[in-house]
Order: structure tokens, then C-alpha cells, then sequence
């Protein structure tokens, strides 16, 4: 099997839905230079809905694809109606107010929408029913599975959507507008309200997909996933440029990239009885063939993370982006 | 003493496709009240933007006292001696009057942590002096018996003076003020008037932006006028506003 | 400033007095309903401290930090390495508090170097998410070198000790006896009293007026002479030296330590007590912290008997409640009462230093 094509694979997977997620922090950012905290909490609870709606139907008759869709379309307007609420009611209130007034009451929001979701769902993992069957093609000695395609398909299609939909119709030039200047665009006639709420909405429908998608691959839902997955996509709006939508494409699909070969190759690389003359140094240690990995791949999270730290400190401006200074 | 104490040579800044600033080139003497001028997004504030390092510039230098100016760091400049005051006032609106003074001093003082956890007798002496300097500055802009109200409780024309109070608490040799007669009414003008005449005679450099004819061809010593990020005109108030240039840029843009 | 005890009414010396005297002989009043209750207080306690530190980062300087538990947790791991079996290690707790302190300390330092140039909302990202890394270390450092001894965490760490006096077990003093938490309580009440006097002292001084200048308005106070960048990283570190020092002491109090205690839902709650109780009013978020560390045990005793008597069942845990009460303490604080439910006196002190 081959391992760096194998990662790969794995990594524009994850690396897409990544992508789908930073979209939702990217737009609602360019717009009113907010960070969404709960918009993982959104994403969550998108993968919640459609897995309870898929569970319900699986004993059906239904064609498995059929279900799968119900799943989806159910969560896409649950999610939406929880991205339109959070706007008016955490946010909209305190567009004035200092700028610590919403980051804190965007983390409450996710804690509250976190531990609702824990109320309806409990505390153990959805998971994923068996009711499609998953077939694995093998191209160049690597494993692609059908929902890895699946995956990979619907999130292009859901990035080149939404860039039709923000470059070439006129609510999208409204939006770019309103990130651009809201008060500008508000003499300009545009109603500044309407496309903050709308960059919300459209976000949440994208994370409910999303969330959907994460779900399926690893088989299980759960009600903290949005937490980690939140922050790396966001992570991936910042590699991108915050604010900016083809920033937020490239930046999820590069972390995904990262992340999926810094964990198929850190624990090789930091086997320390694989390093040249381990033996004189390490000993006993590395007798019989015996490892001495000093990070495996359980610090998989950590990568991300790391990769924002050096943004932040090289190019804060993300590699697309350009935004920098502030009014003085 | 030089007989100039500020020059920049060939300031330019540009914000993606603006260009703020085009090679502008100006002197400010020692103990002089200097004007600048220019129609709305001539660049004016962009240029004290500059000066007080808070925009990283794309070419030029400034020379203060005959020595190159390090613009990376505001709080550097501050230290070099260069005051400002902000065209959209920018006080720290939940500090009281007297706080926002303090503030000023930090600059000049240096009391650090521990100092101040230990209670030292030198922290407490320092800060008294912090204290008497600041009610002194009050006291000098006219608000001494505003000094425990929180600054965003002032009136527009007293918050105009707190900032120039604290402005003046960092001790600076040049007072950049920008368009502090903006909003204010005819009695508030003539005190501010007044006030910066005074500092002059205090020994202390002004440069002023300020779109109140009157008030800048009746104060200031020179006056440099900009337009579309250039410099049009440098002189003495008479000779500028006699200058052909100057008359068009000015009717030219009140035409639109 | 005047000896603040001058200024003073007289009703308000005599609560003073009230509220000192309350809280020496506390302990043996709550130790008649039952130790568990001293040990709860002596949790409530820590908790204050903790809020306090993080009030000098979000209070006084506007930087929202999500991951300050992390700066807990290193000073308990500190504490924990260095004086229990696990290493074989027993140094003094008096040796190991400042060492926790300034470990905690140059890790907020670390962090903030390369993020407080940046703006604030990726300050809170960032925090967040080394809260996350400093966790999934602390659950992995156990191979292939065991550092932490991972999820299992480290156990049986050793007790204070002052001279012959060992905080494990009781002691009798003037008559009374002093049992383990109880002489804990006195060790915090007096670390209370003096991280009370810090931050009162470093709130009036010229850092701490830099703080607040640059949480009103960060240009300004730039333009001010302010170093902004050293001085967020002075608040910053502060912050997370009074997280180690508070750290160390829950380590010894609970006698092990492990990653659980350090999640995310740690930091949103000392978040949560600082903004409830009114951000950079230093009496404010003492109440603050002591409300919402007695809700849990509150709500223990309330919400299970009562749901039990209305419904026959358990639907909402208190542990669900309680951080759903965190969540909407922050949302509806922010939209209606952003200055915390105890605001400081400014405006009245504003009223009657006026009236000369
Ligand atoms: N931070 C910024 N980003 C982008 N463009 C800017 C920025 N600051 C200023 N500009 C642009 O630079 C030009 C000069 O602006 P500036 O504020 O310096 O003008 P001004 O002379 O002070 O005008 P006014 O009299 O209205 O205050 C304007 O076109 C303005 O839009
Ligand atoms: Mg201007």
C-alpha cells in the first residue's frame, strides 16, 4: 500500500470538509469581523439531525441514497434556523458594543448549543448506520473509498456554488460589498442587515452539510465534535486569509493535507531507533527492533493548532488575504 | 538649537490603489505654530498617521532635531517627544478625566510591576508626582474640576481638551492636533485658540491640521497646504493664501 | 492615595469587620454540617483566585482569554511531578509554588509573544486552542518516556507541610481541632488577602492604568507612549502566574491530579465568573466566582430532589444546567448588563468627588 498517496487520499477529505466549514467563519468574518464561535456547535448539530433522521429510516424500504439525502435536507434548514437566531439574538444586539462584548457572548452561544444537543442526544456517540454499502476502488496502491468520493464531489460542488452564488449574482455583490464597507454599502442602498444575516444562514447550511459529511466518515456523531473540528476550520479560514472565500478552500484543503501527513509520518520520524546510529546512543532501548517514538499519531490535533501559531507569526494576513491594518 | 525641528523628506504612503501621500516634503521650526491644510482626503491625517508611526510608510524620512526618526513604534515616537491628538477624539472613555492624564505619563515614568505590588517608596513618590502633574495639566486646559468624571461623560469641547491634556502629559516637543475645532462653537474656539497660543509661548512646537480658515490664518506662522496627497503650497498664511493653486484646490472641490 | 480604610463610613467599617470575622470562624461553622462542605469552600476559594488572574488579562487589559486553565493545570502538573512517588521527587511546597508560578508564568509569555501583536479575537482562538494542546499533552506524555503518567493522571501527591504541621491530617490549635481542609482554608484565605492586595495595587498603578488604556482604546494608548505589545505580555503572564500559583495549591488540596480537570469547560466557567461579576471590578468578580462555584452544589441539592419530586426522573443533569447557566450568564450579561452584575462604583464615586 501506498502511504503518502494513502494520506493524501485521507487528507483532502478531511481537507474539504474542513474547507465547507471555514467557509461559514470566512464569510460571517468578511462581513462583520466577527468569529462565529458556535458555528462548530452548528456543524454538530447539523451531523446530529441527519443521523437521527437516518437511523429512523433505516429499517424503511428506502433506497439507502434516499435516506442519506433526507438526513441532509432535513439538517441544512435546522441549521440555517439556528445561524439566522444566532445572529439575532447574540449578535445583532451588540454590533455597536466593544469588541470583547461578542467573541464572549459567541462563546456562550456555543456552550449553550453544545449542551442542548447534549440534552436531546445524551452523551454517547451516534452512530452511523449500516445501510450503504461502502465499495473501496484502488488507484496507484491506495484505497479511495465511495464516501471519500462522495465527499470530495460534493464539497467542489459546494465550493464552486457558493463562488457562483458570491461573484456573480447580485446578493453575492451585495455581499462583498457590505465586506468591503457596511456604510458605504448602506448608502449604496444595500440593507446591511439582510447580508449579515444571509452570510450567517448560508454558513450554517454549508456546516450542516459539512457536519453530515464529517459524520459519515468516521461513522459517529457526537455532540463535542463541532469543538475540534471549529477550530480547525477556522484554523484553515486563518492559513487561507480570514475574510477571504477562496482563502478558506485552499487553507482547509491544505490543513487537511498537513494534518493527514504529519500523522501518517510523525511517528516515523520521531522513532528515535530509526534515526542514524540510534543503536550507539539509544542502547538498550532500541534492541530487538524495538521503537522509541517520542510523538505518535495521537497528537493529530496538535497539528492544526501548530499550523495557526505560524501563520499568525509569519503572515497573519494568511496566505490569500491581504487585510492588515487597522483605521487609526 | 537647529533652526528646524522637525523635516520629512518624501513621505509617501498608498492604501491599495489610493496614493495618500506623494513625496511630501515639510520643515517645522522650533517654537512655531504650523498649519496644514487640504480639501477632505487630501491626506492630512495619513500624514500624522505617519509621523506618529501608527502607519508603516512606504518611502521618506522624518528628521527630528536634525536626527533620523525611528517611525516603527508609536510609543517610540511618543518617547521622541511627539504628541498627538486624534481627529476623531480617541479618549479611554471609562477612565476618568484625570486617569486618562495618567496615562501620559507612562512614557515618562517607569515604575514597573513590582514596584507596584511591593508599594515601594519610590513607586508611591513617582506616582504622586503622576498625580500632581496630571491635575496641573487639568488645570492648565481648563477642566481641573471635570477631573473625576469619566471621560465620556465630557463635553465634546472638554474631551477636545482632555486630549490635548494628555497629550501634553508625555512631555512632547511637537503637538500634533487634528482638527481640534471640529464641532466646537464660537466661545470653545477662541479658548482653544487662546490654549494653543499658550503652549507656543510655553516653548512647545504645534502642528496643526484644521479646516477653519480663519482660525489657521490667524494662529498659525506658516501654513502647508495639501491636495491629493501633495504638497501645493508652503508658506507664510498671506503668501498661501494668495497662491493661485491653493484658491483652485479649494474651489474646485467645494464645486462638487 | 490615603489609607483606604479612612474613607470608609462607619457602617461600612463595621461590614468590614463583619465579613472579616465571618470568615475566620467559617470553617468550623460549615465543618459542623460536614467537612465536605469546607472542602467545597476551599474549591470555591481557588476559584477566586483564579478569576482574579484572569480578571487582570480580560478585565483590566481586554484580552479575551479562552485556554487559562491550561495556566492552572501547569502549575498542578508542576506541583504534582515534583512532590509525589511519581518521580520520586518530595521538594516543599513553598519551593514549588514559585516554581509553578513562573513556569505557568514564561508559558504565558510563550504564548503570548507571537499572538498579542495580532488582534484580540485571535488571541482567543489561540488561547483556545493551546488550552486543547496543553490537554492532549498532558494525555500523551506518558509514552514513551512516562511524564505525566497520561489520562490516569498523578496521583497521591504529598500534602502541605509547615514545619511539624502536615495538611493531611488534624491538628489541634488553642483547643480546636484543625483538620486537613480547614487548615488548607486559613493557607488560602491568607493567599486571598494578598492577591486581593496585588491586584488592588497593581489596578492604581501606572501598569495597570496601561492595561485599561489599552482595553479602552488600544491606538490611543499607543499614541499614548505605550508600549502595547510588552504591557499585554506583562498582563498576559500575570495572569498566568496567578494560574500556576492557584494550580499548585488545588494539586496539593486534591492530592492528584489529572487531565480532566483542565478542560474547556473549566476556562468558560472562570470566564464566566469574571464576566458575570463585572469585568476589572476586582469585588465584582470575587462575587462572581464564589456565586457560581457554590451553583453546582447548589444545584445538586436542588435540581435532582426536584426534579425528582415533579417528574419521577432525572432530565436535566446539574452538570448539564450548570454550564448551560455559564453559557446564558455570559449571553445575557453582555446584552444587558456588560459591566456584570456588580459594575464598579464608578459612577457614584464619579457623583460625590464632584460635588467639592
Ligand atoms: N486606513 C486606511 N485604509 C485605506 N484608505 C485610507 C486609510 N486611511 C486613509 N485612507 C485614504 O487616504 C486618503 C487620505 O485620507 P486622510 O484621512 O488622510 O484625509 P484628510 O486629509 O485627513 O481628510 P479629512 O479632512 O476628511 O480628515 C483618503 O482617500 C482615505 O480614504
Ligand atoms: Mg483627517
Amino acid at each position: 500500500m501506498d502511504i503518502l498517496l494513502q494520506q493524501i487520499i485521507n487528507g483532502l477529505t478531511t481537507g474539504s470538509v474542513y474547507a465547507v466549514v471555514a467557509l461559514g467563519y470566512t464569510m460571517v468574518y468578511g462581513v462583520i469581523q466577527l468569529i462565529n464561535f458556535a458555528h462548530g456547535e452548528v456543524v454538530m448539530i447539523g451531523a446530529m439531525v441527519a443521523f437521527t433522521i437516518i437511523t429512523a429510516l433505516a429499517g424503511t424500504a428506502m433506497p439507502p441514497t434516499f435516506i442519506v439525502l433526507a438526513g441532509v435536507l432535513a439538517a441544512i434548514p435546522v441549521c440555517m434556523g439556528i445561524g439566522y437566531s444566532l445572529e439575532r439574538i447574540a449578535y445583532r444586539p451588540l454590533r455597536h458594543a466593544p469588541r470583547l462584548a461578542p467573541l464572549i457572548t459567541a462563546i456562550g452561544m456555543s456552550i449553550i448549543l453544545q449542551h442542548i444537543a447534549l440534552l436531546i442526544w445524551g452523551r454517547n456517540p451516534l452512530a452511523f448506520p449500516q445501510i450503504i454499502d461502502n465499495p473501496s476502488f484502488n488507484i496507484g496502491g491506495a484505497a479511495i473509498s465511495g464516501v471519500q468520493i462522495a465527499i470530495i464531489m460534493l464539497s467542489l460542488l459546494m465550493m464552486g456554488g457558493l463562488s457562483w452564488f458570491v461573484y456573480r449574482t447580485r446578493f453575492g455583490i451585495a455581499i462583498r460589498a457590505t465586506a468591503e464597507n457596511v456604510h458605504v454599502a448602506g448608502l449604496m442602498g444595500i440593507n446591511a442587515d439582510r447580508v449579515i444575516a444571509a452570510t450567517f444562514v448560508i454558513g450554517a447550511g454549508l456546516g450542516a452539510v459539512a457536519g453530515v459529511m464529517f459524520g459519515t466518515y468516521y461513522g459517529i456523531a457526537h455532540y463535542t465534535m463541532g469543538f475540534t473540528l471549529g477550530l480547525k476550520a477556522f484554523s484553515a479560514a486563518v492559513l487561507g486569509g480570514i475574510g477571504n472565500l477562496p482563502g478558506a478552500m485552499v487553507g482547509g484543503i491544505l490543513l487537511g493535507l498537513v494534518e493527514a501527513l504529519g500523522s501518517g509520518y510523525i511517528g516515523d520520524l520521531t522513532n528515535l531507533c530509526h534515526w542514524p546510529g540510534a543503536t550507539s546512543w539509544m542502547g538498550e532501548r532500541c534492541a530487538n527492533g524495538a521503537d522509541f517514538v517520542v510523538f505518535g499519531s495521537n497528537y493529530q490535533d496538535v497539528f492544526a493548532f501548530l499550523m495557526l501559531i505560524l501563520v499568525l507569526v509569519f503572515r497573519p494576513s494568511g496566505l490569500l488575504g491581504e487585510r492588515v491594518s487597522e483605521r487609526a | 538649537m537647529s533652526e528646524v525641528l522637525l523635516e520629512a523628506r518624501n513621505i509617501g504612503k498608498r492604501f491599495g490603489g489610493v496614493q495618500a501621500l506623494k513625496d511630501v516634503s515639510l520643515t517645522i521650526r522650533p517654537r512655531e505654530i504650523y498649519g496644514l491644510i487640504g480639501p477632505n482626503g487630501a491626506g492630512k491625517t495619513t500624514l500624522f498617521n505617519v509621523f506618529t508611526g501608527l502607519y508603516p510608510r512606504d518611502g521618506g524620512e522624518v528628521l527630528l532635531n536634525g536626527k533620523p526618526l525611528s517611525l516603527e513604534s508609536p510609543h517610540t515616537v511618543a518617547a521622541a517627544g511627539i504628541a498627538r491628538t486624534f481627529q476623531n477624539i480617541r479618549l479611554f472613555n471609562n477612565m476618568t478625566a484625570i486617569e486618562n492624564v495618567m496615562v501620559g505619563r507612562h512614557v515618562r515614568t517607569k515604575a514597573g510591576v513590582f514596584g507596584a505590588i511591593l508599594h515601594t517608596r519610590a513607586e508611591r513618590a513617582e506616582e504622586a508626582a503622576i498625580r500632581r502633574r496630571a491635575e496641573e495639566l487639568l488645570h492648565y486646559v481648563g477642566i481641573a474640576d471635570r477631573a473625576h468624571s469619566l471621560a465620556r461623560h465630557l463635553s465634546y469641547g472638554d474631551q477636545r481638551r482632555l486630549e490635548i491634556a494628555r497629550a501634553l502629559a508625555t512631555d512632547p516637543i511637537l503637538l500634533a492636533l487634528d482638527e481640534p475645532a471640529a464641532g466646537m462653537n464660537a466661545t470653545e474656539t477662541v479658548a482653544l485658540r487662546a490654549l494653543i497660543e499658550g503652549l507656543r509661548n510655553d516653548g512647545l512646537t504645534v502642528l496643526l491640521i484644521e479646516h477653519d480658515v480663519k482660525l489657521v490664518m490667524g494662529l498659525c506662522d506658516r501654513v502647508a497646504v495639501l491636495e491629493y496627497g501633495q504638497k501645493i503650497a508652503e508658506d507664510v498664511p498671506e503668501v498661501v493664501r494668495a497662491n493661485p493653486k491653493v484658491i483652485e484646490a479649494y474651489l474646485g472641490t467645494s464645486a462638487h | 492615595m490615603m489609607n483606604p480604610l479612612k474613607t470608609l463610613s462607619r457602617r461600612e467599617k463595621l461590614g468590614l469587620l463583619l465579613i472579616a470575622g465571618t470568615l475566620l470562624v467559617l470553617p468550623f461553622m460549615l465543618a459542623t454540617v460536614g467537612t465536605a462542605w469546607v472542602r467545597i469552600t476551599n474549591f470555591a476559594v481557588l476559584f477566586v483566585l483564579l478569576s482574579l488572574g484572569l480578571n487582570i488579562v480580560v478585565g483590566f487589559a481586554g484580552l479575551l482569554d479562552l485556554g487559562y486553565i491550561a495556566f492552572f493545570a501547569v502549575g498542578a502538573y508542576v506541583y504534582g511531578l515534583l512532590a509525589s512517588p511519581h518521580f520520586g521527587i518530595h521538594l516543599p511546597f513553598w519551593v514549588i509554588l514559585p516554581i509553578g508560578a513562573a513556569v505557568a508564568g514564561l508559558a504565558g509569555a510563550i504564548l503570548g509573544a507571537p499572538t498579542l501583536r495580532l488582534r484580540g479575537d485571535y488571541l482567543a482562538i489561540v488561547t483556545l486552542g493551546f488550552g486543547e494542546i496543553v490537554r492532549i499533552f498532558m494525555n500523551n506524555l506518558s509514552n514513551p518516556i512516562n511524564l505525566t503518567n497520561g489520562p490516569k493522571g498523578i496521583n497521591r501527591i504529598d500534602h502541605f507541610q509547615i514545619g511539624n504541621v502536615n495538611f493531611a491530617g488534624t491538628d489541634t490549635f488553642f483547643g480546636l481541632n484543625f483538620s486537613g481542609p480547614i487548615k488548607y482554608y486559613y493557607f488560602l484565605l491568607v493567599v486571598l488577602m494578598a492577591v486581593i492586595i496585588i491586584n488592588r495595587r497593581l489596578k492604581h498603578s501606572r501598569i495597570g492604568r496601561a492595561w485599561v488604556a489599552i482595553r479602552e482604546d488600544e491606538v490611543a494608548a499607543k499614541a499614548a507612549g505605550i508600549n502595547t505589545r510588552n504591557i499585554k505580555l506583562l498582563a498576559f503572564s500575570m495572569g498566568a502566574t496567578f494560574g500556576g500559583v492557584a494550580g499548585g495549591m488545588f494539586a496539593a488540596i486534591q492530592g492528584f491530579v489529572s487531565p480532566e480537570s483542565f478542560i474547556l469547560n473549566e476556562s468558560i466557567m472562570v470566564l464566566a465568573m469574571v464576566v458575570l461579576g463585572g469585568m476589572g471590578n476586582i469585588w465584582g468578580v470575587i462575587a462572581g466566582a464564589v456565586l457560581l462555584s457554590f451553583m453546582p452544589e447548589v444545584l445538586r441539592y436542588t435540581v435532582e430532589p426536584v426534579q425528582h419530586a415533579l417528574f419521577g426522573k432525572m432530565l436535566i443533569d446539574p452538570e448539564v444546567l450548570r454550564m448551560l447557566i455559564f453559557g446564558f450568564a455570559l449571553v445575557l450579561t453582555m446584552r444587558f448588563r456588560p459591566a456584570g452584575l456588580w459594575p464598579e462604583a464608578l459612577h457614584r464615586r464619579e457623583m460625590t468627588e464632584n460635588r467639592t
